[in-house]
């Protein structure tokens, strides 16, 4: 669960006032609503490394890839669907 | 090295490999704090291809290990509270408190859910107003802003059903009372990635040079281990104690400022009870007094017997890197992943199930799975 996981923005999906900034973020297809408050530089496009559903960090693109793949050869990114997440 | 082709770089990983032995002169003990990295070392084979004078011991860093048996029976508690939903990661449930996992909670019908974030958790107070929902917020440095940030958003909303159980926990106070136990043999530290990609680099100089010790902030995958393994044998092998950072393209020195607000908005620092080590002087978070309405021991007037630990678990010796799993005599025979009798054994990130998933064999003790 200390897992930081990198996935690209896809969407900016709601901006209601600085805290409630959420996006889309894909993980290799695997889409989640994530919280964008503690990276406000972070654009539709760029990749960010996320972590229980917060992202922590704008990182590189090429990098994010290769970590990407690691993680899933390793078979650590299933913790993104856990089984009460599904039907909130 | 039975594994190195299937690296990410294996040639990198060769290189890194070849160094070490090349440069590698005496005995040097080195201690990895996060658990993601020990899961990644002993799940990857990489502590076969270090040279034999190089001991990894494995550090604290996993919150499923350190939670203490106290805090599991204060979840289990709220969790059988009529109308409340207790929402936990789901590495928490299978941690054996001093009567019952959560697991075995909610098996006799506890309403025990396992989400991948807390901000899920407040949705789920948000569409149940009748329910008192609690989060259980464990975790180091890394996962602390997303849990105020689950506080602050609740907060802001208004939805006062949402409370957390926080057993927060800090690396550099642990890694200062380690390094305080006379009997501890550790001469330079491998600092979490992910911790300083929130909190900087900033604690550590002073721990670095009151203890003389080198710290590397090193990331998770093969490459980068073995590349912090080699910068941290480098400067023992010319006698330095320096913080160096192996992981830069995650970690900037003063970290992430936003993450470290949240976190400064919503929790003070306090003293906490390690599974395993004892209290620790202000080496955790408590929700503090301004969102006190959001926190779950003040809400639901917790009042829980201080429990007693499992003495049979020699999870604090490995914890401090005094032991390594398979010292302890309970390894794979009484303690196994089906049935635990300590927390190291419950979460893939904790030693001894990494050390009984990947590098044993049932067999050595004439047991099986
Ligand atoms: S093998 Fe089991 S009993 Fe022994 S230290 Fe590890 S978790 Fe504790």
């Amino acid at each position: 669960m200390c897992l930081a996981i990198p996935g690209k923005i896809i969407a900016i999906t709601e901006q209601l006032d600085e805290t409630f900034r959420k996006g889309k973020v894909s993980f290799g297809g695997i889409m989640k609503e994530i919280n964008l408050f503690m990276v406000p530089e972070a654009k539709i496009g760029d990749y960010v490394l996320v972590h229980v559903g917060v992202a922590i960090n704008v990182v590189d693109e090429e990098e994010a890839k290769k970590t990407f793949n690691y993680l899933k050869q390793m078979g650590e990114v299933e913790e993104l669907e856990s089984p009460d997440s599904t039907n909130l | 090295m039975k594994f190195l082709t299937e690296f990410r770089d294996p040639e990198l990983v060769h290189e890194y490999v070849a160094e070490l032995h090349k440069i590698t002169t005496k005995s040097w003990t080195l201690m990895e704090i996060c658990g993601g990295q020990t899961h990644s070392l002993v799940k990857n084979g990489l502590l076969d291809l270090l040279p034999e004078k190089i001991t990894m011991v494995h550090g604290p860093g996993c919150p499923v290990c350190v939670t203490s048996v106290s805090v599991i029976d204060e979840a289990v508690w709220l969790a059988e509270q009529p109308n409340v939903i207790l929402c936990s990661f789901g590495d928490m449930l299978r941690v054996p408190g001093s009567k019952k996992s959560l697991l075995e909670a909610k098996a006799i019908g506890a309403d025990v859910r396992i989400l991948y974030s807390p901000l899920e958790a407040v949705e789920i107070a948000r569409k149940n107003p009748e329910k008192e929902v609690v989060f259980f917020a464990v975790g180091f440095e890394t996962t602390a802003p997303a849990n105020a940030l689950s506080v602050m958003h609740a907060a802001q909303q208004g939805i006062l059903n949402y409370s957390i159980l926080a057993s927060h926990v800090l690396v550099p106070p642990a890694m200062e009372a380690i390094l305080s136990d006379e009997a501890n043999t550790i001469d330079a530290f491998l600092a979490a990635g992910h911790v300083c990609t929130i909190m900087g680099m900033d604690e550590y100089y002073p721990v670095a040079e009151k203890y003389q010790i080198p710290i590397v902030v090193t990331g998770f995958e093969p490459v980068d281990l073995l590349q912090g393994i080699l910068m941290a044998v480098r400067q023992l092998e010319k006698g330095q104690h320096l913080v160096e950072n192996q992981y830069a393209r995650s970690v900037q020195r003063e970290g992430n400022k936003t993450a470290q607000a949240t976190i400064q908005k919503v929790f003070a620092v306090n003293d906490r009870v390690w599974r395993g080590i004892g209290s620790i002087p202000q080496s955790g978070y408590e929700v503090n007094e301004a969102y006190r309405a959001h926190n779950a021991r003040i809400k639901f007037f917790i009042d829980i017997p201080f429990a007693e630990e499992n003495k049979e678990c020699i999870s604090g010796d490995i914890m401090k890197g005094l032991k390594k799993p398979k010292q302890c005599p309970n390894f794979g025979t009484k303690c196994k992943p089906e049935h635990p009798l300590g927390a190291p054994m419950v979460s893939s990130e904790g030693a001894c199930a990494a050390y009984y998933h990947y590098n044993f064999q049932p067999e050595e003790s004439g047991s099986h799975i």
